[in-house]
C-alpha cells in the first residue's frame, strides 16, 4: 500500500458523499465501478472493440501516424500503450506506481484527493490513467496521444493520470475522450495532474467527444515552474449530458506561463460549466485565460479565475459567448483577486448574438447570408493560440474543422 | 444605363431618410455625392446595395434595366455591384486574406493584389482588427479589387486617411474604375465625398449635392464642389441653379 495512498484514503472515505462546488451532483451509486477486463494489444491497429471514427475524431490516430507515443484505456483497463521517441516515457499509471516509489510524491499534490466525491471515487475504487513524462532536456517533436474510451453502459471509468515534463524538456500531448456514441449512461472521473519543471514547455490539447447521456467530471491540477510554460487547449463541440471543471494551474516559479484556450458548443440537452483559474505566484509569472462558447440551445457556464499572489504578475482572462438558438444559455463568471500592490490582471466579457452588421457586410461581398454566417461564426471560434507548434496547429485547424461541420 | 434610381423614398427603423431621389448613372461614368453629414448620402449607398435597415417605401432602383430593390446584397453583389464601406465592421479570427480569396473566386492569387495596395503583411490579420483609418480604406479596397465590381460604390474613400495614403488610394480607385481607358469604358462609380479631396487625383463626370434627403443641385463636381468651398452647404440651399 502507498504511503501517501493511505493517508489519501482516510480523507477521501471521508469525502464520499461530498458535493462538488460547481456542477449539477451525480449520484454515484447509479454507477458501477466495474467493468470486464479488457486484453491488451501491442498495436492500436488491433484495438477492434472501438469505435475507430470517434477516436479519430477526438485527435487519436490509430495508425499513430506522427506520434511520439500512445496510450489507450478501454473502460478500466489499459490496452495499448507505447513510447517512440526518446526521452518520453508512456506507462499506466499503476504500473508506473509499481516501477517508481517516488512517483508517490506526485500523486494528489496538485489535486485535493477530499475535494468531492468524485476526486474521492478515484482514489478510492480502483483507477487507471495515464503516466507521461519527458526526461531532463528532452524536447520531443511529435505529441504523446492518449485515448480515454467507455464502452461499457453506466460505468464509472476513473482515471489518474500524472504528466511531468522535467527540466528544460518539451511535451505536447493530445488527449481525446470519447465513448460508444449511443451509451445510454456514463460517468467519466479524470483526475490529471500536471508538473511542468524549470525551463520545460507542455502543451495539452484535449478534445471531448462524448455522448448525450455522459457525464464527465474532470479534476485538474498543474504546477509550473520557473520559465515553464503550459498551454492547455480544450474543445467540447459533441453533445455531453453534463460536463464540470474547474483546472488550476500554480505558476510557483518566476516567470512562469499558463495559457488555457477553451472552444465550447452546447447542443440541445447539453449543460457544460467549464472554466480555469491560474494563481500567479511568483513574479514575472504570467497567464492567459480564454474561453469561446456558443449555445446551440444548451447551457454553458464559462468561468475563470486570476489571483495575483505577488507583484510583478500580469494576466488576462477574456471569455466571448455567442448564443445560436432561440433557448440556450451562456453565464460568463469572469473573477480577478489581486492581493498585493503590482498585480496587472484585466478580463473582458461579451454575451450575444452574431451582428447583423458583420452579416451583411460578408453579404455585399458575395457571400449568401448562410455562408456569411458560418464564415463568422467559424472566425469566432478561430483562436489563435500562440505557443503551439506548427504541427499542432495544423492538426487543430482540420480538427477543429470537422467538428465545426458536425456540430453547428 | 447601369443604375437608375427613381422617385426613391427610404425609411431606417420608421424614419424616413430619403425622399423621391432621382439619380442615373451611364456606364464608364464616374458621379460624385456631395453634401453635409447626415444628408442622407450614406442612406443612399446603403439602400443601393440593399441592406435590411434600409427599408425602401417606394420608388425603385435598376441595374442594367433590372429592378433589383428587392433583392438581397448578396444577389446585387453577384449582379457586380460593390461597396467600400465607410466605417466597415470587425470580424474577429476572418483572416483578410480569406476574405479577399472569397471575393476573388478560387484561382486568383490574392498576394499580389494585396501587394498593390500595400497591404502585402495584413493577409493574416483579422478583418479590420486594429487597422489603422488608411489601412481600412486599402483592404475595403482590396475587397472590391477582387471584387471587380461593374458599379463601385465608395463611402468618403478619402476620410481619415493620411496624405501619403491617399494618392495611393486614388491610384486604386483609378484602377477599380477603368480610368486608364479613354473608351470602351464599363466601369462605373458613386462615390461620396464629404471634402472633395479625391477629385484631385480622378476625373468625375458629374456632381450632385444632397439636403436633408434629397438631391439637390446638379453638375458639373468641379463648380459644384468651387460653390460649396464658396458659400458652404448653407448655400445650396439658397442656390438657384
Amino acid at each position: 500500500m502507498r504511503e501517501i495512498g493511505r493517508k489519501g484514503m482516510n480523507r477521501a472515505a471521508a469525502a464520499r458523499g461530498k458535493k462538488a462546488a460547481f456542477g449539477e451532483d451525480l449520484d454515484l451509486e447509479k454507477y458501477t465501478m466495474e467493468a470486464p477486463e479488457h486484453a491488451y494489444q501491442e498495436k492500436m491497429s488491433e484495438l477492434a472493440e472501438m469505435d475507430r471514427k470517434r477516436m479519430e475524431m477526438a485527435g487519436v490516430d490509430a495508425g499513430g501516424k506522427e506520434r511520439s507515443g500512445s496510450f489507450v484505456q478501454l473502460d478500466n483497463s489499459v490496452v495499448h500503450r507505447s513510447a517512440g521517441e526518446k526521452g518520453v516515457e508512456v506507462l499506466g499509471t499503476r504500473e508506473a506506481l509499481e516501477k517508481y516509489d517516488w512517483l508517490q510524491e506526485y500523486m494528489w499534490k496538485t489535486v485535493d484527493v477530499d475535494a468531492d466525491k468524485f476526486t474521492a471515487a478515484v482514489e478510492l475504487d480502483d483507477f487507471n490513467g495515464y503516466f507521461i513524462r519527458a526526461l531532463p532536456g528532452a524536447r520531443t517533436v511529435f505529441p504523446v496521444q492518449a485515448c480515454l474510451y467507455i464502452k461499457q453502459q453506466g460505468l464509472a471509468q476513473r482515471v489518474h493520470n500524472i504528466i511531468i515534463a522535467e527540466e528544460g524538456s518539451e511535451l505536447h500531448i493530445i488527449t481525446g475522450c470519447t465513448s460508444d456514441a449511443r451509451l445510454p449512461a456514463g460517468l467519466h472521473l479524470g483526475v490529471s495532474e500536471f508538473y511542468v519543471k524549470k525551463g520545460a514547455q507542455v502543451t495539452f490539447t484535449m478534445v471531448h467527444n462524448w455522448a448525450e447521456n455522459l457525464d464527465v467530471r474532470p479534476r485538474t491540477g498543474t504546477i509550473v515552474e520557473e520559465d515553464g510554460v503550459f498551454i492547455s487547449n480544450y474543445i467540447c463541440m459533441e453533445p455531453v449530458r453534463s460536463l464540470q471543471m474547474y483546472p488550476k494551474a500554480s505558476l510557483v516559479g518566476r516567470g512562469a506561463l499558463a495559457r488555457y484556450n477553451s472552444i465550447l458548443v452546447a447542443q440541445k440537452g447539453s449543460s457544460m460549466d467549464v472554466g480555469a483559474k491560474v494563481s500567479l505566484e511568483a513574479p514575472g509569472s504570467r497567464a492567459e485565460v480564454v474561453a469561446r462558447a456558443i449555445t446551440r440551445g444548451g447551457d454553458i457556464i464559462s468561468r475563470g479565475l486570476l489571483v495575483g499572489e505577488v507583484e510583478g504578475v500580469k494576466a488576462h482572462l477574456e471569455c466571448r459567448g455567442l448564443i445560436l438558438a432561440e433557448r440556450g444559455l451562456i453565464h460568463a463568471i469572469p473573477e480577478l483577486v489581486g492581493k498585493v500592490e503590482g498585480v496587472d490582471l484585466s478580463h473582458e466579457a461579451a454575451v450575444g448574438k452574431i451582428a447583423k452588421e458583420e452579416v451583411e457586410y460578408l453579404m455585399a461581398r458575395g457571400l449568401s447570408e448562410e455562408e456569411a454566417t458560418a464564415t463568422i461564426v467559424r472566425g469566432f471560434l478561430n483562436v489563435n493560440i500562440e505557443g503551439l507548434p506548427p504541427i499542432l496547429q495544423s492538426e487543430m485547424q482540420t480538427m477543429l474543422e470537422q467538428l465545426e461541420e458536425k456540430a453547428l | 444605363m447601369m443604375l437608375e434610381i427613381q422617385n426613391l423614398h427610404v425609411e431606417v427603423a420608421g424614419k424616413p431618410v430619403l425622399f423621391g431621389v432621382e439619380l442615373s448613372l451611364p456606364a464608364g461614368e464616374t458621379h460624385v455625392l456631395f453634401g453635409r453629414n447626415g444628408s442622407g448620402k450614406t442612406s443612399l449607398l446603403m439602400s443601393i446595395m440593399g441592406f435590411e435597415d434600409y427599408r425602401i417605401t417606394k420608388g425603385s432602383i435598376s441595374y442594367r434595366g433590372k429592378e433589383i430593390s428587392r433583392l438581397g446584397p448578396d444577389e446585387r453583389a453577384a449582379l457586380g455591384i460593390g461597396i467600400m464601406f465607410q466605417r466597415p465592421p470587425t470580424i474577429r479570427g476572418l483572416p483578410l486574406g480569406q476574405l479577399v480569396q472569397l471575393c476573388a473566386g478560387p484561382d486568383v492569387g490574392v498576394a499580389e493584389m494585396a501587394a498593390q495596395v500595400g497591404l502585402a503583411g495584413f493577409l493574416e490579420r483579422d478583418v479590420n482588427l486594429g487597422f489603422s483609418g488608411g489601412e481600412i480604406k486599402r483592404s475595403e479596397l482590396l475587397q472590391l479589387l477582387a471584387q471587380d465590381p461593374e458599379v463601385v460604390l465608395l463611402d468618403e474613400p478619402e476620410s481619415g486617411v493620411d496624405l501619403e495614403n491617399i494618392g495611393l488610394i486614388g491610384e486604386a480607385i483609378k484602377g477599380l474604375l477603368q480610368k486608364e481607358k479613354r473608351r470602351q469604358r464599363e466601369k462605373s462609380g458613386l462615390i461620396i465625398t464629404h471634402t472633395g479631396h479625391i477629385l484631385n487625383y480622378l476625373e468625375a463626370d458629374r456632381g450632385y449635392v444632397m439636403c436633408d434627403g434629397r438631391i439637390t443641385c446638379t453638375g458639373n463636381p468641379r463648380e459644384l464642389l468651387e460653390d460649396i468651398q464658396e458659400m458652404g452647404y448653407g448655400g445650396c440651399l439658397r442656390c438657384e441653379r
